[in-house]
């Protein structure tokens, strides 16, 4: 089975799409809105606690899948830091004419500096464009787990997990 | 450290001997946040949940003799230990062994060469010392352990050239797979290391992809320029006590090779001999706490400082936790290979 998580260490499209902590477009078009990239079933829930508005579902084995809710889910991304995993990303689509807001974990230093232009790196590792940075968020309640918000091409919010610089 | 402080909650006196600077086991280099349920400390760094075990024991009086080496268990039992300078003999009740595991290695041409090490001591040289063993590193084996460390490698500013990987899938969570990935570190499956070449170092290695029998394919060689080889290939339950105390052992290859057999309560086929942790099968952390308060609160049962009622419930919670930490595709096979530890027990000790 080429192409899956499992082999490749990259989530596929598919997988992606049928993920259940993946919002509709319809709701992404909206505005901001988290991505649950967890497909695998593992024994894992802090994501649950997590969000305040109980957005996040898992149901009674704490190794099911985390379902989105996505008309509870506000945006707010107070999950990224708080999945170890740190596969939960939230974008805003229509931030502006021009580009998308995307948030993500980052657990490296330096940390890049707000207002810069950095490389905006796929699943892959691979540079797909550039992203400007908006916002370097590292409150004491994300246990040293940064949350950087970066300004990427509309097209690219898909695609675009990391930042190089 | 678990089971000493659920059993020390009960009133028992509890002491944790441990030959390291402090115990805690792999705990305090595990700079990651923790899988799990959120009340037990999911999401929580593993050097915060050390911690806070640290903390635990102080606050219900668990003596902890640190630097201390145990070389021999008697019957009694009694322990054979090496503390402060002085041989002695340390007569106890109930025994918890909870000596957890040893990096499996991996023998290679090149293997004994300066830069080759386990995975495990990288991480231990990264996150408790502080050192760097290296800048350039190839990394052997896509479990968890495997993965998480190449992270931390990464985190700590060395370079990950691959991750190596002999079977055709990553046997770690893809999360921690996709953290690798997206830093644009390659996992290669079906790939194995042949050797590590240099004079009186690593100076390269030279990976290779295997067939469905392991074996390496001719021609398909590649050479990697790193100055590390971390292998993180499995581990191997730590049970020279268990031995000596003559406790009767399985042989179960997921569990990491022969674990002494233990019934619901963590205790051994040997009266007054419990086992807790990677001791009893390798798993992770989670499992390894859970597994020892079950056992402290077993010990403060059969000692009477809990009611068979009280003990009761408190364990059909920890198993509850401990069957909730094993549902899932990860976790069928520890789940089954544990069953059958604790049903081989059965048919070797009737009784109570």
């Amino acid at each position: 089975m080429p192409g899956t998580l499992k082999t490749t260490g990259i989530l596929s499209k598919d997988e992606l799409m049928e993920s259940p902590g993946m919002p509709t477009k319809e709701r992404m078009e909206e505005g901001p809105i988290a991505i649950i990239e967890c497909i695998q079933e593992i024994p894992c829930d802090p994501c649950v606690e997590a969000c305040r508005h109980n957005a996040i579902e898992i149901g009674e084995d704490i190794t099911c899948l985390p379902r989105l809710i996505e008309e509870k889910c506000t945006g707010c991304g107070i999950c990224i830091a708080d999945c170890p995993g740190q596969a939960i990303f939230v974008v805003d689509l229509n931030y502006s004419p021009e580009g998308s807001i995307l948030m993500i974990p980052y657990e490296f230093f330096p940390l890049p500096t707000v207002d810069s232009t950095v490389m905006a790196l796929d699943r892959e590792g691979k540079v797909v464009g550039e992203a400007k940075v908006l916002k370097v968020s590292n409150p004491k309640k994300n246990d040293t787990t940064p949350v950087i918000s970066l300004l990427v091409p509309k097209d690219l919010i898909l695609d675009i997990r990391n930042i190089s610089f | 450290m678990s089971a000493a402080i659920a059993a020390a909650k009960s009133g028992v006196e509890a002491v944790v001997l441990d030959e390291n600077e402090r115990p805690g086991g792999q705990l305090f280099k595990q700079i990651h946040k923790f899988f799990g349920s959120r009340e037990h400390g999911a999401g929580t760094r593993g050097m915060d949940i050390g911690r806070q075990l640290l903390e635990d024991a102080e606050k219900f009086k668990v003596e902890v003799w640190s630097n201390a080496v145990v070389w021999g268990i008697f019957g009694g039992p009694q322990l054979g230990i090496n503390y402060q300078q002085k041989v002695s003999k340390l007569e106890a009740k109930k025994v918890l062994l909870a000596t957890g595991a040893y990096e499996n290695s991996l023998a290679f041409a090149g293997w004994t060469l300066p830069g080759v090490m386990g995975a495990g001591a990288a991480q231990t040289m990264i996150n408790i010392h502080r050192v760097l063993p290296g800048r350039r590193v190839l990394m052997v084996g896509a479990g968890n352990v495997g993965l998480i460390i190449a992270y931390q490698i990464l985190q700590a500013g060395a370079q990950v050239l691959a991750v190596v990987e002999a079977l055709p899938y990553i046997g770690g969570y893809g999360v921690h797979a996709s953290k690798l990935r997206k830093c644009g570190v390659p996992i290669l499956t079906n790939h194995t290391i042949k050797e590590a070449v240099g004079e009186d170092r690593v100076e390269r290695a030279v990976v290779a992809e295997v067939d469905s029998n392991l074996k390496i394919k001719a021609g398909t060689e590649k050479s990697l320029d790193v100055d590390t080889i971390h292998m993180a290939v499995g581990l191997t339950p730590m049970a020279e006590l268990a031995w000596l105390a003559g406790c009767q052992f399985s042989h179960i290859p997921e569990l990491g090779g022969q674990v002494p057999l233990h019934d619901e309560d963590m205790l051994t086929t040997v009266d007054g001999i419990y086992v807790a942790g990677d001791l009893t099968g390798i798993e992770e952390a989670h499992t390894a706490t859970e597994e020892g308060k079950l056992a402290g609160i077993a010990v403060s049962e059969s000692l009477g400082y809990l009611g068979n009622q009280e003990a009761l419930l408190l364990k059909q919670e920890v198993r509850a936790d401990l069957k909730a930490l094993r549902k899932g595709p990860f976790g069928e096979k520890r789940r089954k290979a544990k069953a059958k530890i604790i049903e081989e027990r059965k048919s070797i000790c009737r009784g109570p």
